[in-house]
């Protein structure tokens, strides 16, 4: 944990820093922004690509519920699809909803011994908060990369602020954002068992996601910053022009630092857990349908040359008693022939 | 192995320091090395099993030797840190999963508390995660930019000898059970990285008897006792004189290897040698009399279980190959297996991939006495024994007398390959409505998808684990006591030959008032016979209700 932390408060003190040197301005604005958003492109792109060159051997989706059987039998089927129908809204349950983390339970021993389980919603209840809130916050910047903004993310814009509170409005996903982020981050802590096999790369996402949630907070209601220009900048970065270095000195130092936090997440992204964007999509026990045997599934390495211990190299090594107990053979006795392994 | 009595156990669970009971190790886990013990692991596999198999499948199963577990010298090869490695590049080359589950788990710990082991040991590393950390830590050391960067510090570790001694300890104290995955957002599979890890070992030669030697005989004779042709038959027709004691019948019905017949009937061999097993092996076949069945078992393939599916996916498949060519060679039109876990995760997720090239004339299975088509069957050919009763009783086909089940209050285990790797969890339920008239179900947290193991599946239920084996079983057991004291249930029913013998011990060891016993039991004690005696006793002898004394 202790690494991670000081990871981070080291980039931002980097970006801090960096972006007092004037000519460093534009490489913390432009440069490494869009070194890190090609290195997230094609590092996601590559790891997606690599997990597809494995193929898929076998089909083993985990069934978790009545498969398809007799008519009469009821299937559930987003638990147990049959079909690639089904199985795209058993996905899509995972991947918006969360469904298998929505089942989780919680378990005691007590005196008897006895066993207890009950349903335990809170990490699914923070973790798709924080995953909405991520979402929406992202589509939200959107605003400042775009001229003229779409108007799905100016209506994204005033329902997160239909609380109209403070001045600027202050974001329900801001909020929600930071504390299901300090929920995850105390649940590390606290939780023996999940606190044991946390380690840095556990830590080191939650801290940089919240610092970029924090900076950005900072900038929004504490310390200003001159979002007239930050656009100018963004818009630039979307069209790869360089602007002004007048805009350039108008923004904040905050900026810089929020950015540079971003940019190191686009960079971490695809070589860490984060990755579990992309897995969802692919995981073999959830992407297939449970009709192994209605069904063959091909695997491309299946080895012909694997041969069940032959019928004859059996008969041959118990014939005599075969025979003696009446049992049907192909070949009679005393005809022996050679036995097979 | 002395155990403690299940009173002091139960006790030790509740209150021993352990990540159960709340107490937090004080070492990171890397430092905490692995102790072998009397007890606490399973005999390596004798020499010359290891070469039996070596000869199909040579180096997948390293040098055979002679070795201890508990020695500090495992007579490894030389260069067996760079067996592994190999063994692990080409897997993640040859299994999107594995890719993917060394690569997404967030640590969420969703599935930390989900594993029967767990729950039983309290050991931080029989949690889903922490096991699956122990070859992911590898994996970042060998094959991660992260991990060769940062060592330690990104939970990244050398492949060393105490590392190989913690996977040969924790992949054998996971079920493969698949419970820990129906809860994972991403659906990581610890049963899929424990088969990796396994293949693994099984490469550099790390691995147990118990496991091998059944395989071997599988292989050979067919089953997994190494019963000869005409043992396996004698066991078999031993059991019609049972039959004809409990019911007054002769069954004529029973056939082996004969070419012709409709269907060839496969089941775990267990069913024909041991209790209770034999009990459920006198179900099937009064099933099959009752409706005249024209079916056949055959003594070259007379194990529906498969020990290579616990070994690695080329003995898998080379075991199960047996199915489809026995089929093609008597000409059945279909496959019916009876009641098995593993042996239907390997028939339902993997023989028609595998070995779908072996079948060539098999037909979509079609019940010859009601019609119904098994649609979900049609490339694969095999029917479960639970979905063919069902669509029997469904359609009148059967007379049954529910009442001669009311000497026993019956509950309901799901296997977990069945229940997780199939989706097979209506029909026998369907079947026990229809044929008891007490039948009461476990809490919901313990049955259908999130059923608890037995704690003894793949290949771990020898004697010399069998203080492991309690604890594993614990969450199962525990579920049974319940509707024990609340419904006096005295009897578990299960589709799965290896609960039938694991089950029978844990309950012994819990709960000493519950016997154990498969659906087709049940179902043979309900069916009504034509020309049988009044029926006064079970299938085992036992003094139906009213019938006592
Ligand atoms: C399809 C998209 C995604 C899905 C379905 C998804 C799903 C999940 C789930 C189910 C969890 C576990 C529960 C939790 O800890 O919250 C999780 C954890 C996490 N996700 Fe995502 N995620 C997605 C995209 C992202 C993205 C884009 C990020 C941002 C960078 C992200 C960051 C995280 C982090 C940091 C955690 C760990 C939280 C912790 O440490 O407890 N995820 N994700
Ligand atoms: S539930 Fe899945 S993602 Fe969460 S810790 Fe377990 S394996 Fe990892
Ligand atoms: S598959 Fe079963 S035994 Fe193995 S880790 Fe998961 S829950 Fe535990």
């Amino acid at each position: 944990m202790k690494h991670s932390f000081l990871a981070v408060i080291a980039l931002v003190l980097v970006a801090m820093l960096g972006a007092q040197v004037p000519g460093l301005k534009s490489v913390f604005g432009v440069v490494i922004p869009w070194l890190a958003f090609v290195i997230f492109l094609g590092g996601f792109a590559y790891r997606v690509l690599q997990w597809g060159k494995s193929p898929v051997p076998f089909r083993i989706p985990t069934t978790s519920g009545q498969g398809k059987s007799l008519d009469w039998i009821k299937q559930d089927k987003y638990d147990c699809p049959a079909t690639g129908a089904q199985v795209i809204i058993r996905m899509i349950l995972e991947i918006f909803a969360f469904r298998s983390l929505f089942k989780n339970t919680k378990s005691e021993v007590h005196s008897g011994p006895k066993l207890t389980y009950e349903s335990s919603k809170w990490l699914w209840l923070a973790g798709i908060t924080f995953h909405y809130c991520f979402l929406i916050i992202v589509l939200r910047h959107m605003r400042l990369f775009t001229n003229p903004m779409p108007a799905f993310i100016a209506a994204l814009e005033f329902g997160d602020g239909f609380l109209q509170i403070g001045a600027p409005t202050v974001y329900i996903t801001d909020l929600l954002f930071v504390l299901a982020l300090s929920f995850l981050f105390l649940r590390r802590l606290v939780n023996a068992k999940v606190r044991y096999i946390s380690f840095a790369a556990d830590y080191f996402p939650l801290f940089l996601i919240l610092s970029i949630g924090i900076t950005g907070i900072l900038m929004r209601y504490f310390v200003r910053v001159d979002v007239v220009s930050i656009k100018q900048l963004a818009v630039g970065l979307t069209t790869m022009s360089l602007p002004a270095a007048d805009v350039m000195d108008k923004i904040g130092t905050m900026f810089f630092i929020h950015l540079f936090l971003v940019c190191t997440l686009m960079v971490y992204f695809p070589y860490s857990k984060l990755m579990h964007l992309g897995g969802i999509f692919l995981s073999p026990t959830r992407n297939l349908a449970n009709n192994s045997r209605m069904v063959r599934h091909i695997n491309p390495w299946n080895d012909l040359k694997i041969k069940p211990h032959s019928y004859a190299g059996y008969e041959d090594d118990f014939r005599e008693y075969m025979v003696n107990a009446g049992l049907p053979v192909e070949k009679e006795l005393p005809k022996a022939s050679e036995p097979e392994a | 192995m002395a155990i403690p009595k299940a009173k002091e156990l139960g006790v030790n669970v509740a209150t021993e320091p352990s990540m159960m009971t709340g107490a937090i190790p004080k070492k990171h886990w890397m430092d905490n090395p692995v102790t072998f013990k009397p007890g606490n692991y399973c005999y390596p596999g004798k020499k010359s099993i290891v070469e039996y198999h070596s000869k199909s499948f040579p180096g997948l199963f390293g040098v055979p030797r002679e070795w201890e577990v508990e020695s500090d010298d495992w007579k490894l090869p030389e260069n067996w840190q760079k067996i592994i490695f190999e063994g692990m590049k080409e897997r993640l080359g040859k299994f999107r999963s594995f890719k993917i589950f060394m690569d997404c788990c967030v640590r969420c710990g969703a599935c930390a508390d989900k594993c029967h082991f767990f729950l039983g040991t309290g050991d931080p590393k029989n949690m889903p995660v922490l096991r699956a950390e122990l070859i992911r830590s590898v994996y970042r050391n060998d094959f991660t930019a992260f991990g060769k960067l940062f060592g330690r510090v990104a939970n990244a570790r050398e492949m060393t000898f105490a590392v190989l001694k913690e996977w040969f300890m924790y992949f054998y104290q996971c079920t493969e059970c698949r419970r820990c995955s129906v809860f994972c957002p991403y659906g990581i599979d610890t049963a899929e990285i424990t088969m990796m890890a396994r293949e693994l070992l099984h490469l550099v030669g790390v691995n147990t008897n118990w496991i091998l030697e059944p395989a071997a005989n599988s292989n050979r004779t067919g089953n997994h006792l190494g019963l000869q042709p005409h043992t396996f038959k004698d066991n078999a027709e031993f059991l019609l004189d049972d039959i004809e004691t409990a019911t007054g019948i002769r069954i004529n019905s029973l056939t082996f290897n004969r070419k012709g017949a409709e269907i060839l009937f496969i089941i775990p061999s267990a069913d024909v040698f041991a209790e209770p097993g034999i009990f459920t092996f006198m179900g099937y076949l009064l099933l099959f009399d009752h409706i005249g069945l024209d079916y056949t078992i055959s003594t070259y393939a007379s194990e529906g279980g498969n020990f290579g599916s616990f070994t690695n996916n080329e003995l898998m498949k080379k075991l199960n190959g047996k199915m489809f060519a026995e089929a093609e060679r008597i000409g059945a039109k279909w496959i019916l297996g009876g009641e098995c876990g593993h042996m239907w995760r390997v028939v339902h997720q993997y023989m028609d991939t595998m070995n779908g090239e072996l079948r060539k004339t098999l037909e979509v299975p079609k019940s010859p006495i009601t019609g119904t088509v098994f649609e979900n069957a049609a490339s694969s050919k095999m029917v479960h024994i639970s979905e063919f009763t069902a669509d029997l009783i469904k359609h009148g086909k059967l007379k049954i007398d529910k009442r001669r089940n009311d000497h026993r209050c019956v509950t309901f285990h799901d296997s977990c390959n069945p229940a997780r790797g199939m989706g097979l969890i209506d029909e026998p339920r369907y079947i026990l409505e229809n044929v008891c008239n007490k039948f009461y179900e476990m809490p919901e947290n313990t049955i259908r998808e999130q059923t608890f193991c037995c704690g003894s599946g793949t290949g771990l239920n020898t004697g010399e684990i069998m203080e492991l084996r309690m604890r594993g079983g614990l969450p199962r057991a525990n579920a049974v006591k319940y509707v024990e004291e609340k419904h006096g249930v005295d009897m578990l029913s299960c589709v799965c030959a290896i609960d039938r013998a694991t089950l029978l011990a844990l309950m012994e060891y819990w709960n000493p008032n519950v016997g154990v016993c498969g659906v087709s039991e049940l179902v043979g004690n309900a069916l009504i016979m034509d020309g049988e005696q009044a029926r006064e006793t079970d299938l085992r002898g036992e003094p139906l209700a009213g019938m006592e004394g």
